[in-house]
């Protein structure tokens, strides 16, 4: 009998403690109230197509988000199709349910999503930049095919268990570092790109729990083995290992054309990172290297 | 057994400390002309932004000389190279090599095109340096992973 009741109290327990959580309606932008034309920043800021337009997807393929497989230690992650197709994708979401993945992982039917989606940097957007992009993507080519459910060895492939990990994990919209008190307002607009939508600290930063928890702050953009195999993702605090000896400006134009100061080349997966960036406004660039110059240096 | 093991393993040492000292090395080999494809794009970005006034032969030069460097690149991958001497080749260079040797054969072809056009003016060196260097994060995509 004690066992049994302690089997039943421990099943509620990991119910209540899973619940998925939705947004409160104020955090939500109206329904209808994006702007594409704003949306197409927030989408190349955001890196979308990485993970959801086809591997090695080149110029206007690279709107073409049916999803693609991620390869990891925890198994093969999918991204789905967010294209506007009504079955397929996404295009019979509300901007409502469009808010909740990206910035509480949760989907319409209140399951949670897997944090390979990088909601727990989404979080920090605005309302209204989830508005611009949720009407940006309604723009894009509608594909019909979708990719297959993701398929996670045991525990990972208990889906309400992600619940823990946002219990643990989700972060909330503050900054994560606190910039000098005398920033320029380039380095804050920086630290908005850099630590919402760009999302760099979920490879920059190394992982609490042996890769598997949320990002160690304390080390924030001070590098991380590469989830993806073999090497590591680089410190880009000011830091000698990191980007001490370059100049901020070196820092943008590498974002813009892909070459270090000493015309090395990108490399990696920041190939298709760098294509994006090279997408933004140049201020954008030039605020993002404004903020990696002023973070705290991870030695 | 013991012994010969140790004997052979410090003799492998040897051989490899030598090979390195003759630059015969493959992965000082590559790592070399990596870093002049660095210097000698470095020299053609300053042509390219204006910052040193333009000189077609030395522009022909870097590029006939990045050719020299992707002739003999292919050639410097045995199976015996995958690690060691802080390489950042990835383990994709042998799981696909014939992708791995066509990227380098492009390479090659890209730079002996540019010297061979021998760019007269800015603008001809323009079109053939975002050939070029279009196979550096082309490459570096899928075969290069970094060390830290």
């Amino acid at each position: 009998m004690g066992l049994i009741a302690v089997v039943i109290v421990s099943a509620m327990a990991f119910l209540m403690l899973t619940i998925p959580h939705r947004l409160p309606a104020s955090a939500i932008a109206a329904e209808g109230s994006g702007d594409a034309v704003r949306g197409a920043r927030i989408f190349w800021a955001g890196g979308c197509a990485s993970c959801h337009a086809a591997m090695g997807a080149k110029g206007d393929d690279r709107l073409r988000l049916g999803g693609r497989p991620l390869a990891t230690p925890f198994g093969t992650f999918q991204a789905p199709n967010i294209s506007p197709d009504l079955v397929a994708g996404i295009g019979g979401w509300r901007l409502a349910d469009f808010a909740n993945a990206m910035q509480r992982g949760v989907d319409p039917e209140g399951r949670h999503l897997y944090p390979a989606f990088p909601y727990s940097s989404y979080i920090k957007m605005t309302p209204g930049d989830v508005a611009d992009l949720f009407a940006y993507l309604k723009t894009l080519p509608s594909i019909a095919t979708a990719p297959p459910a993701t398929a996670l060895a045991f525990p990972y492939n208990i889906r309400r268990g992600v619940g823990l990990w946002k219990l643990l994990y989700l972060g909330d919209s503050a900054a994560v570092v606190t910039l000098p008190a005398n920033a320029s307002a380039a380095a804050r607009q920086g630290q908005y790109l850099v630590e919402g939508p760009g999302h760099c600290g979920q490879c920059h930063t190394p992982r609490q729990l042996g890769g598997r928890g949320g990002l160690d702050t304390a080390h924030w953009l001070g590098g991380a083995p590469n989830p993806e195999g073999k090497g590591r993702i680089p410190n880009i605090t000011p830091a000698n290992k990191g980007l001490g000896n370059w100049s901020a400006a070196e820092v943008a134009s590498y974002l813009e054309t892909g070459f270090t100061p000493e015309y090395d080349s990108v490399g990696g997966s920041m190939v298709d990172v760098q294509h994006n960036m090279a997408m933004l406004p140049k201020a954008d660039r030039v605020a993002i290297a404004a903020y990696l110059k002023a973070v705290p240096a991870v030695d | 057994m013991r012994i010969s093991k140790t004997l052979v393993a410090g003799l492998a040492l040897a051989i490899a400390a030598a090979a390195t000292a003759q630059g015969t090395d493959p992965i000082a080999q590559r790592q070399a002309i990596m870093k002049q494809n660095g210097k000698d794009t470095k020299a053609l970005a300053g042509y390219v932004k204006g910052e040193t006034p333009y000189d077609a032969a030395a522009v022909t030069a870097l590029f006939a000389e990045m050719n020299a460097g992707a002739s003999k690149f292919g050639g410097l991958f045995p199976a015996t190279s995958k690690s060691g001497g802080k390489t950042e080749a990835a383990p994709a260079i042998w799981e696909k090599p014939a992708d791995f040797q066509a990227a380098v054969a492009k390479f090659q072809a890209d730079t002996l095109a540019a010297a061979n056009a021998k760019p007269a003016t800015v603008d001809d060196l323009k079109i053939a340096f975002g050939k070029v260097t279009a196979n550096c994060k082309s490459c570096h995509e899928t075969f290069r992973v970094k060390a830290q």
